[in-house]
C-alpha cells in the first residue's frame, strides 16, 4: 500500500492508512457521524410515528376487536346450539308422548272390540248349550217313554209266555213303579 | 509498520499484520481512502445507518403493508418488537410514560438495528463509537433532566436528597446521588460502545490468528463462537440501552424514592 500524506491522513490513521490508537477516539470524524446519526435517528422516529406505529396500533386494536367480536360470536353460536338441543329434546319427548298416547288408545279400541267380540261369542255359546241341554233332556225323556212301552209289552208277553192272564192294567202299574225306581 | 496495534511477525514476504482497530475507521465512501472527512460527507458510518434505517422501514412499513389480522411472518416479528418494547416502558416507566414511547422505541431500534447489521462480516459498526454512543446517552441525559424539571419543578431536585435516610447522612447521600446522576450518561454510552468495539476486535483478533496455519482451526472455532457470543451481546446491549432509558425516565417522571 501506499504511504498516504499524513497531512491528508489526518491524524486518525498512520500513514499506510492503518488505524492509530483507538479510532473511536479521533475527534476529526465525530461530526460526520453525529450529523448522520442525527439524521438517521429522526428518519426513524418519522417512519415510526408516521407510518409504522399509528398502522401498528390500528391492526392491534382492529385484531383485538375481531378477537373479541368473534369470542362474542361464538358464545352466541353456542347459546343457539343449546337451544337448538333443548327444541330437539323437547320435540323428541314430545313425539314420544304422542306416540304412547296413540298406541294406548289403539291399544284400548282393540280391547274394546275384542271384548265385544267375546261377550257376543259367549252368549251364543250359551244360546247354543240351552238349546242342545233341552235337546238332550227331550231325548231323554223319549227314551225313558221308550223303555216304558217296551218293558210293559216285554212284560205282557212274558206273562202270556208263563201262560198268565194279561191284565194289562197291573202291568202297567208294576212297569210304571220299575221305572219311576229306576 | 509503527502503529501496528496488535501484529505477529511476518509470515510471508509482505508481512503478517492484523488490524483489529481497523475496521472502526470512518472512511468516505467514494474517492480515495484518506479523503479528508467532513460533517456531510456520506461516508461508511453513514452507509451503515442508513442501512438500518433501511432495514426499519423495510421491517415497519413494507412488511405491517398487508395490516393483516393474522400477521405474517415479517408482520409478527414487527409486533413483537413493538410489543415487547411497549411493555417494557409501561413496566418499568408507568403507563403514563407510553407518551414517550415512540423515542425510546427509536432508540431501541437504531441501537438494534446497528449492532446487528454490524455482525456482517467487514461491516461497520457505528454503535461502537463514542460520538455515536455519547449522542444518545447524551440525548437521553438531556431530555430526562430537561423533562424532570419541567414536570416537578424543583420537586425534581428530590431525587437527590433521600428523605427515608437519617438526616445526618442526607448530604453526604445527595453528594453520591449527584455523581451518580452525572455518571450516568457516560456508563450509559461507554457499556455500549465498549461492548461492541470489545466484541469486534476480538472477532478480529482471532479472525488474524487465523492466517497461521497451525492454529487456523482453533482461531476459527473461536471466531465462531465469538460470533456467537456477539449475536447475544447485540441485542442485549440494545436491551440495556432501552431499558436503563426507562429507568431514567421513571426517575424524571416519579422522582420521589
Amino acid at each position: 500500500m501506499e504511504p498516504i500524506e499524513l497531512e491528508a491522513a489526518g491524524m486518525c490513521v498512520d500513514s499506510y492508512g492503518f488505524a492509530v490508537g483507538m479510532p473511536q477516539l479521533c475527534a476529526d470524524w465525530f461530526g460526520n457521524q453525529i450529523f448522520w446519526l442525527l439524521l438517521a435517528l429522526i428518519s426513524i422516529y418519522l417512519i415510526l410515528t408516521r407510518l409504522a406505529l399509528p398502522r401498528m396500533t390500528a391492526v392491534l386494536a382492529e385484531r383485538s376487536g375481531t378477537i373479541s367480536n368473534d369470542l362474542a360470536a361464538a358464545e352466541d353460536l353456542r347459546r343457539q346450539a343449546n337451544e337448538a338441543d333443548a327444541a330437539y329434546n323437547k320435540a323428541l319427548s314430545d313425539a314420544r308422548a304422542e306416540a304412547q298416547r296413540i298406541s294406548g288408545e289403539a291399544r284400548d279400541a282393540i280391547r274394546a272390540d275384542l271384548d265385544a267380540a267375546i261377550a257376543k261369542a259367549d252368549e251364543k255359546i250359551a244360546a247354543k248349550s240351552a238349546e242342545s241341554e233341552a235337546q238332550i233332556a227331550e231325548i231323554r225323556a223319549g227314551a225313558a217313554a221308550s223303555v216304558a212301552e217296551v218293558a210293559r209289552d216285554v212284560t205282557g208277553d212274558i206273562v202270556a209266555a208263563l201262560g198268565g192272564k194279561v191284565d194289562q192294567t197291573k202291568i202297567d202299574a208294576a212297569v210304571d213303579a220299575r221305572v219311576k225306581e229306576g | 509498520m509503527a502503529e501496528v496495534v496488535a501484529g505477529l511477525e511476518p509470515v510471508e514476504g509482505g508481512g503478517l499484520s492484523f488490524h483489529p482497530m481497523d475496521q472502526f475507521i470512518v472512511q468516505p465512501l467514494f474517492g480515495e481512502a484518506g479523503d479528508p472527512v467532513h460533517w456531510y460527507t456520506l461516508t461508511n458510518a453513514a452507509f451503515w445507518m442508513a442501512l438500518a434505517v433501511l432495514c426499519i422501514f423495510g421491517l415497519f412499513v413494507l412488511a405491517t403493508r398487508g395490516r393483516a389480522i393474522v400477521p405474517g411472518r415479517m408482520q409478527s416479528v414487527a409486533e413483537m418488537a413493538y410489543g415487547f418494547i411497549y411493555k417494557m416502558v409501561e413496566d418499568v416507566t408507568g403507563k403514563d410514560a407510553v407518551r414517550y414511547f415512540p423515542y425510546i422505541f427509536t432508540l431501541f431500534l437504531f441501537i438494534l438495528f446497528a449492532n446487528f447489521l454490524a455482525l456482517i462480516p467487514s461491516a461497520f459498526s457505528p454503535t461502537s463509537h463514542i460520538a455515536v454512543t455519547a449522542v444518545l446517552a447524551l440525548a437521553v441525559f438531556l431530555a430526562v433532566t430537561i423533562l424532570g424539571f419541567v414536570k416537578n419543578g424543583g420537586a425534581f431536585l428530590g431525587l437527590f436528597w433521600v428523605t427515608s435516610a437519617p438526616l445526618a447522612i442526607r448530604p453526604v447521600l445527595a453528594l453520591i446521588e449527584l455523581i451518580s446522576y452525572f455518571v450516568r450518561p457516560v456508563s450509559h454510552s461507554i457499556r455500549l460502545a465498549g461492548n461492541l468495539t470489545a466484541g469486534h476486535a476480538v472477532l478480529k483478533v482471532f479472525a488474524g490468528f487465523a492466517q497461521v496455519a497451525a492454529i487456523s482451526p482453533l482461531a476459527i472455532l473461536g471466531v465462531t463462537a465469538i460470533y456467537g457470543l456477539e449475536v447475544l451481546v447485540a441485542f442485549i446491549q440494545a436491551y440495556v440501552f432501552t431499558i436503563l432509558t426507562c429507568v431514567y425516565l421513571k426517575d424524571a417522571l416519579h422522582p420521589s424514592h
